[in-house]
């Protein structure tokens, strides 16, 4: 009888324990977490400022792409460093809290309202609410994120200010789902809904739909940075936090966000807002 | 069909130009999944060798709750082993959500209970005088259960297909206790889920393709393993 040896593959797993040992070996105060919305990644903005604050500071930046209601939930618990969200009365609540220091004005674009070009409840060119109170008096699908994210909360803003209560209707559908996503359930059912224009601009070639009502002041849709406070969560990292907002509202990056998306959109998707008033 | 055709030119695309993101999160999700099927490989057999081997009070609810476990929803325990490894939970001091770690950690969760179930009914399996007589051939315990793994080598080998092919498919607690951060913990099936809501769907089809490829060649692999010189 052949004596049992350590098998080749066991050999294999502790080489590879050890290589997974090393790999998580990251220091924590070099990492900086940031919670952020769907929208800022899916336009791709994020994608070219990472990697420059990255360089610039010797930061590795860990950005959680959700929707402004989980961002703003995960500053509450002290689970992310920073926050770039675009919630005011949310943010506002989380100041209220005291569970986020210096909120700090970074940039803006607009919502839109979107619909199938045939526009069955002719809201063309009408204000948000009146365009709302079109949609909902002719039972037209409107498809809603659903998600608690900040343009839902913009969203749910728009139908109280037209005095309805879509919740509970045939026609009023949720996705539950990101702003990209959310845009193509939309197109494929010839739905209404509400974006940044940020996201449809990224992704209009592929969608069927059309801006059909845009302007009205309700409709800004603005983003703020906000670091979570240390005093309450003392794991934050506070240096990480205050340089990547510092960074935001920077001179260069401002100027970055201000001309993102003209060569490929051919319009700015943000505009940059840093030190004006609110 | 055009997206097809297009998502397979676009797959070919990246393979041949190996563009170094995508080589990068392919790797990414080999390494991942592969280490998670390893460590659910020890923690399977840990459990099944003694739970086949042994009588004991419970040992059905112990093989009822196995077999359960096989079915574990990966968002479930993607949630969970958040909770747990969040700063300020109880594994918080490991300092690993959103990392690579974490995600091995979350998909060795899933894979564990696979693996230790089809490899405990293999054990059952075998003909129940087939220990005695190796016993009486004057083997060790662990000569024993070293011959008895050897015996089982074909369902053992299956066990650890079905633990791979469940954690590489996976993305709900991948992107959860990884959070899908580019160049860190972005893996094939969180990418596809990210480019689909970017409405880059032809990138998204590529990816799936290769994560189709990565599935087949590792398989091919065990497989070959698996029906080299099959006992008897």
């Amino acid at each position: 009888m052949r004596t049992p040896r350590f098998p080749g593959w066991t050999w294999l797993l502790a080489a590879s324990l050890a290589c997974a040992g090393l790999q998580a070996g990251q220091p924590a105060a070099k990492t900086v977490i940031l919670a952020t919305t769907t929208s800022t990644q899916d336009s791709g903005l994020l994608d070219e400022l990472i990697p420059r604050f990255e360089k610039q500071t010797g930061y590795v930046v860990k950005t959680i792409a959700v929707g402004s209601g989980q961002a703003i939930a995960m500053g509450k618990k002290g689970e992310a460093d920073v926050l770039l969200v675009h919630s005011p009365d949310a943010e506002k609540a989380l100041m209220a809290e005291g569970s986020g220091v210096n909120r700090r004005l970074v940039m803006h674009n607009d919502f839109i309202l979107l619909g199938p070009a045939g526009d069955p409840a002719r809201v063309r060119g009408k204000a948000a609410a009146a365009a709302l109170q079109a949609i909902a008096a002719g039972h037209a699908v409107f498809m809603s994120r659903g998600d608690n994210s900040g343009t839902h909360a913009q969203e749910k803003k728009l139908w109280a200010a037209a005095g309805l209560k879509p919740e509970g209707q045939a026609w009023y559908q949720q996705t539950g789902l990101g702003m990209g996503q959310t845009l193509a359930v939309a197109a494929e059912k010839r739905a209404y809904t509400l974006s940044d224009r940020g996201t449809y601009l990224a992704l209009r070639k592929k969608l069927g739909l059309e801006i059909l009502s845009e302007g009205d002041a309700a409709l800004l849709n603005v983003y703020h940075v906000i670091e979570v406070d240390p005093a309450r969560h003392p794991r934050v990292n506070t240096p990480g936090a205050r340089a990547f907002a510092d960074f935001l509202v920077s001179k260069a990056v401002q100027t970055t966000i201000k001309e993102f998306g003209i060569g490929t959109f051919g319009s700015p998707l943000f505009f940059p807002d840093a030190g004006r008033p609110e | 069909m055009d997206l097809i055709w297009e998502g397979l030119r676009k797959a070919l695309e990246l393979l041949l130009t190996l563009d170094p993101e995508v080589l990068r999160i392919t790797l990414l999700s080999l390494e991942v999944s592969g280490l998670a099927t390893l460590i659910s490989l020890v923690i399977g057999l840990g459990v099944a060798i003694p739970v086949a081997l042994n009588e004991f009070p419970g040992k059905r609810l112990v093989i009822a709750l196995l077999n359960t476990g096989m079915g574990l929803p990966p968002v479930v325990v993607g949630l969970f082993v958040t909770v747990l490894l969040w700063r300020n939970g109880p594994l918080g001091f490991l300092e690993i959500l959103y990392t690579p770690s974490a995600m091995i950690l979350a998909q060795a969760v899933i894979a564990s209970p696979i693996i230790a179930g089809i490899s405990l009914s293999a054990l059952q399996h075998l003909p129940p005088g087939l220990r005695l007589q190796i016993l009486a051939l004057g083997a060790s315990r662990p000569q024993m259960v070293w011959l008895l793994l050897k015996e089982a080598r074909l369902p053992l080998l299956a066990a650890v297909m079905a633990g791979f092919g469940g954690v590489i498919s996976e993305v709900g607690a991948s992107i959860m206790v990884g959070g899908n951060i580019k160049g860190q913990t972005r893996v094939l099936t969180t990418a596809t889920v990210m480019e689909t809501s970017k409405g880059n769907f032809e990138v998204a089809f590529a990816l799936s393709i290769l994560l189709l490829v990565l599935a087949f060649s590792v398989n091919a692999v065990l497989t070959h393993l698996q029906q080299r010189n099959r006992p008897r």
